[in-house]
């Protein structure tokens, strides 16, 4: 009696689970499409995630949150979608929608559902509409952030709901912002768009830029052989006269000078029209001598000399004895190639139909590209002033020793070297980077000023009588400091990785973003100019310095010690390259070649400024830098034409101001 | 009259060194596969061959530098520029044959246009680009591209030199500028659209068109020879040269230059001239440099061999002939022997010494040497020993 209660139960239970399967759609529609969900690509979850939307909306976010997040798992017998919870060794199955157990299964009765990350973002995109009237803020937040990246014409609908209901001010005006930019690419009202277009018109940012370039796309090239043109017409081209512009209007090639090749010449507007079957293909010189070669055994015997073939004229002169004879289609000339595209109109046309909305966008682009040009001044000076102060760096210590000893130093380079990888040895002893950097400064200061010392008692002490000779002496030491870091440290460039405050950037808009290491940069120039204009002008040793610069020997009728000065002043200028490396050695991988890199930059620097002078450097530093980057404007794929030109520049520069831009006045020696 | 030509020094200097080199070549030339004795291989005959094309740059340098004291850091770039010459004739040529012989195979002889199409995808697919760039318009033409070997080179170092010794640039000034000169040169052979195959520079100048028969170790003994007597012709007319009067006022210059303008000359040109001459005789040294090293990329032009240029000189002993060839071929011949790796190791307790990672540090320190001790190098050396001996 019992197993037939039991059975009658069971029969009930089973009757209504039917019964609920039948009536609750979205479970049935699940079932039914279990082998797309389970192993679903990017390609084919399309159709399901249309046809889902029309169940209830709590159902399917449901489905899709689970689905998304990695929860679900299909019953292998029964292909059953379930979703799972972990409990010891079993794993529990609940239905998705009303969390009624369905039973403990082991690992490998169940098959957990893993969509990849195309599948997941069409669900996230799927999920948007119902997300972004979500009760939570952050989920509306989210949702908006998801839909921003893939707007669809659906999205439209949902945004204008969206932008009505939302109550959190700051929130409603992104999502204004993106409802403008779903107007901009799917609404059909005119008006609409314009109201759009004007309140972009002051709009600086790159995403406001994209769409609206957006609207200005244009169709292939089309053509038509009669007057009426219905579309919106981008612009008209005239075969081998008209070359498109950037902003996607066209012109006429004014000289014919030009380099621009036109949009369209005679032979591409001949091979559109015999593209779309108009005309007959074109006979190219690739075809005319398939041609002959295949019909080689008529031209032998109608007597031609194959070995005369050789040039385009008897080639031409053979295939229209080919055409002649019927063999191949006829010659078209030049001629008769520009009668037939003559008598058609070539154009384009904007995907947007709406001319007025087409001509708004372009002056609305027009001022925001104004707008953003001046910010690309701005950042070129910024760039200008931080290629600038690194030169500075570089060239200052350069300028000391020069200026004063009248000794040029080619082994400035490699106390630049030096003093980067003194800076990178720290970093391995210091974790820490501010610390470290901290540490490397003061300490390359320390250990560069002992080598140029060491450089100055031991070599050029003795060679000041003969400046060729330091160069070549200071030579032989650059060459072998530069192999010695290469035998310490190997080939490889070594980083000196930048404190962390220091990485990023100070963005102001899209267009303008100034990374802080630049203006650190920046600030390191400025404190290094102040600190020798005070050491020059305000100390002792810099009054002795100047003296010494001026007249040698009247100086040490004063009681200065020349020797002396002399020793001080070429280890305060390695010194100062020392710290140099350090700053340079943040922004640029710490090599044994770094020295070469900046040391005819520099040299160029103090000698473009004018030799002995801190405010010659500077000036140097400055034109050399800001030309550099105005070079690198006009031609940026190009940096090494960039510094070829300046070289060119430099020596022209020589030739009028042979003591550079601040000569020291009065009677100098020569060097 | 032959024995009125030997009294005198002079004569007897020139022909002893003349005698010197041929009888050394005719050495290495009966040492080598010529004759099967198997002694000296093919690659060690274009060592020496380009070692003598160096010693002719080391004699122009020398020149310039030693006697009239301009210390010209852009020689090598001169040099350079002649290989390149050359080089677009071997590669244009060879390229050119290679092409025509794959067209024998096809039905249709080629038109010129084809032809020319064909060679550009060869010589310019590495750049990305299949046309021929405007200056390689004579490139088959040897003696066009002979001319430019000494045209270009000269023009660029007579428009530089104008404009420097115009202005008055002298002594370290000269030298940076001649310095950025030489890297404005290779920055901008570095670049793909320079027309002369960017960074790849130009291969295979080995094969000489037309001898594509004759082996390359046959090949390397005519180019040894030709070296051989390119630096006999250069050192002689060096040598009249710089023992003119001529020689005299350019020593002189280079002693005071102020005291010779005073006296009347006009210093800018002897200078120029000066400059100009030994840039072309660079040039022709690298036009017979490069053919033997089979290769040339910009990388060979960098302001850094320039530099060894002169050291090299310096440690010769600058100021004389013979220094200069001593200096060239002795460091040359050592560098390549501790930078191949030939040298062996010395191993101390605590450190293993790899003569490749310290050559360059003992070549340094050495420079530095001979320029605060001996200011006229190895020779200068030499000499003293010499006649202290006597």
């Amino acid at each position: 009696m019992r197993h037939v209660l039991n059975f009658f139960i069971f029969l009930f239970f089973l009757l209504i689970s039917i019964n609920a399967y039948s009536n609750d759609t979205i479970q049935k529609f699940i079932e039914n499409n279990h082998k797309l969900i389970a192993k679903s690509s990017s390609k084919t979850v399309d159709p399901i995630l249309n046809d889902i939307k029309k169940y209830n909306q709590d159902d399917v976010k449901k489905f899709l949150i689970l689905w998304k997040s990695k929860e679900l798992s299909i019953i292998k017998d029964s292909n059953l979608i379930v979703y799972t919870e972990k409990n010891e060794d079993k794993i529990i199955a609940y239905d998705i929608f009303n969390n009624n157990e369905i039973g403990k299964f082991t690992k490998k009765q169940l098959k957990s559902i893993k969509p990849n990350s195309g599948v997941r973002s069409k669900i996230d995109s799927a999920l948007v509409e119902y997300q972004i009237l979500d009760e939570d803020i952050n989920v509306r937040r989210e949702s908006l952030q998801s839909l921003k990246r893939d707007i669809q014409k659906t999205h439209l609908k949902i945004l204008r709901t969206a932008y009505e209901n939302e109550v959190d001010n700051i929130l409603r005006e992104e999502i204004y912002k993106v409802l403008n930019f779903a107007i901009l690419k799917f609404s059909k009202s005119e008006k609409e768009k314009l109201d759009v277009l004007s309140f972009f018109s002051n709009d600086t940012s790159l995403e406001v830029r994209a769409s609206l370039n957006n609207l200005l796309n244009t169709s292939d090239i089309l053509f038509t052989n009669n007057n009426k043109i219905i579309g919106n017409i981008a612009r008209k081209i005239i075969p081998n006269k008209t070359y498109k512009k950037n902003d996607g209007t066209s012109n006429y090639i004014l000289s014919s000078y030009s380099s621009n090749k036109p949009e369209l010449t005679y032979n591409d507007a001949y091979d559109l029209l015999s593209n779309n079957k108009k005309v007959l293909p074109r006979i190219t010189k690739k075809i005319i001598k398939e041609s002959l070669v295949s019909n080689i055994e008529i031209l032998k015997n109608a007597g031609f000399n194959i070995s005369s073939l050789n040039n385009d004229l008897n080639r031409l002169e053979a295939y229209n004895y080919l055409a002649s004879i019927n063999a191949v289609p006829p010659f078209k000339s030049k001629e008769e190639i520009k009668n037939t595209v003559d008598k058609f109109i070539f154009y384009t046309e904007y995907d947007e139909i709406s001319s007025q909305v087409t001509n708004k966008t372009k002056e609305t682009l027009k001022n925001i590209n104004f707008r953003v040009n001046i910010y690309r001044y701005i950042d070129l000076f910024v760039d200008g002033i931080s290629l600038s102060s690194i030169y500075f760096l570089g060239a200052i210590g350069l300028a000391i020793t020069f200026g004063v000893m009248r000794v040029i130093n080619m082994a400035h380079g490699e106390f630049i070297m030096m003093g980067a990888y003194t800076g990178y040895v720290v970093q391995q002893y210091i974790p820490n980077h501010t610390i470290s950097i901290l540490i490397a400064l003061p300490l390359a200061f320390i250990i560069t000023f002992g080598a140029g010392i060491l450089l100055e008692r031991l070599v050029i002490r003795h060679l000041y009588k003969n400046p060729l000779d330091t160069l070549l002496a200071t030579f032989g030491i650059s060459i072998a400091l530069q192999q010695l870091a290469k035998n310490i440290f190997g080939t490889q460039a070594r980083p000196l990785t930048a404190p962390s405050w220091l990485d990023g950037a100070l963005s102001i808009n899209d267009d303008l973003s100034i990374s802080y290491i630049r203006i650190a940069i920046i600030l390191m120039g400025i404190l290094f100019l102040l600190l020798l204009l005070f050491i020059m002008n305000r100390t002792r040793l810099g009054l002795e310095i100047r003296a010494v610069t001026q007249n040698p020997i009247m100086a040490s009728n004063m009681g200065i010690n020349p020797d002396r000065i002399n020793m001080l002043t070429f280890g305060f200028g390695s010194a100062i390259a020392g710290i140099a490396g350090v700053a340079i050695g943040l922004f640029s991988k710490v090599t044994s070649e770094l020295g070469t890199e900046y040391i005819v930059q520099s040299f160029m620097t103090v000698v473009v400024g004018g030799v002995g002078n801190i405010f010659g450097t500077l000036a140097g530093a400055a034109l050399i830098g800001f030309l550099q980057k105005i070079i690198e404007w006009f031609n940026p794929s190009n940096t090494l034409a960039a510094q070829t030109y300046m070289i060119i520049f430099i020596i022209l520069f020589i030739q009028f101001r042979p003591r550079g831009i601040f000569a020291l006045k009065g009677r100098v020696k020569d060097v | 009259m032959f024995n009125s030509l030997l009294k005198d020094t002079n004569h007897r200097q020139v022909l002893f060194f003349c005698i010197t080199i041929i009888l050394f070549s005719f050495i290495i030339t009966l040492l080598s596969d010529l004759f099967s004795v198997n002694f000296i291989s093919t690659s060690f005959i274009k060592t020496l061959g380009k070692t003598l094309c160096l010693c002719v740059i080391a004699l122009s340098m020398d020149v310039v530098w030693g006697y009239c004291g301009i210390l010209s850091l852009g020689h090598f770039a001169f040099f350079g520029l002649g290989g390149y010459m050359i080089g677009m004739w071997l590669m244009y040529k060879r390229t050119e044959i290679i092409v025509l012989t794959a067209s024998i195979s096809e039905s249709l002889p080629l038109t010129p246009q084809e032809i020319s199409d064909a060679i550009g995808n060869q010589i310019f697919g590495v750049v990305g680009g299949s046309e021929i760039p405007l200056i390689w318009v004579y490139a088959d033409n040897f003696y066009f591209q002979l001319a430019m070997v000494i045209f270009i080179p000269g023009l660029l170092a007579f428009v530089f030199g104008w404009l420097a010794f115009r202005s008055r640039v002298t002594g370290v000034y000269l030298s940076i500028l001649t310095q950025a000169m030489t890297l404005a040169l290779s920055l901008y052979l570095f670049q793909n659209d320079s027309g002369l195959r960017g960074n790849n520079g130009l291969s295979g100048l080995q094969n000489i068109p037309g001898y594509d028969d004759t082996s390359q170790f046959v090949i390397s003994i005519y180019f040894f020879w030709a070296s051989a007597f390119f630096l006999i012709l250069v050192f002689i007319f060096f040598f009249y040269l710089v023992n003119s009067k001529f020689g005299s006022i350019i020593t002189a210059i280079r002693d005071d230059e102020t005291r010779i303008r005073f006296l009347g000359y006009h210093v800018e040109s002897y200078k120029l001239f000066v400059f100009v001459l030994t840039a072309i005789i660079s040039a022709l040294a690298g036009a017979l440099y490069y053919p033997q090293a089979g290769i040339i990329n910009p990388a060979e032009i960098a302001p850094i061999a320039s530099i060894y240029l002169a050291v090299w000189v310096a440690i010769g002993g600058r100021g004389n002939l013979y220094g200069a060839i001593i200096g060239a071929a002795s460091v040359s011949l050592i560098s390549s022997w501790f930078t191949s790796g030939q040298a062996p190791s010395i191993s101390l307790i605590f450190y293993k010494i790899e003569w490749v990672n310290w050559w360059t540090v003992i070549l340094g320190l050495g420079f530095v040497i001979v320029t605060l001790i001996s200011r006229e190098g190895i020779f200068g050396f030499l000499k003293s020993i010499f006649i202290r001996k006597v």
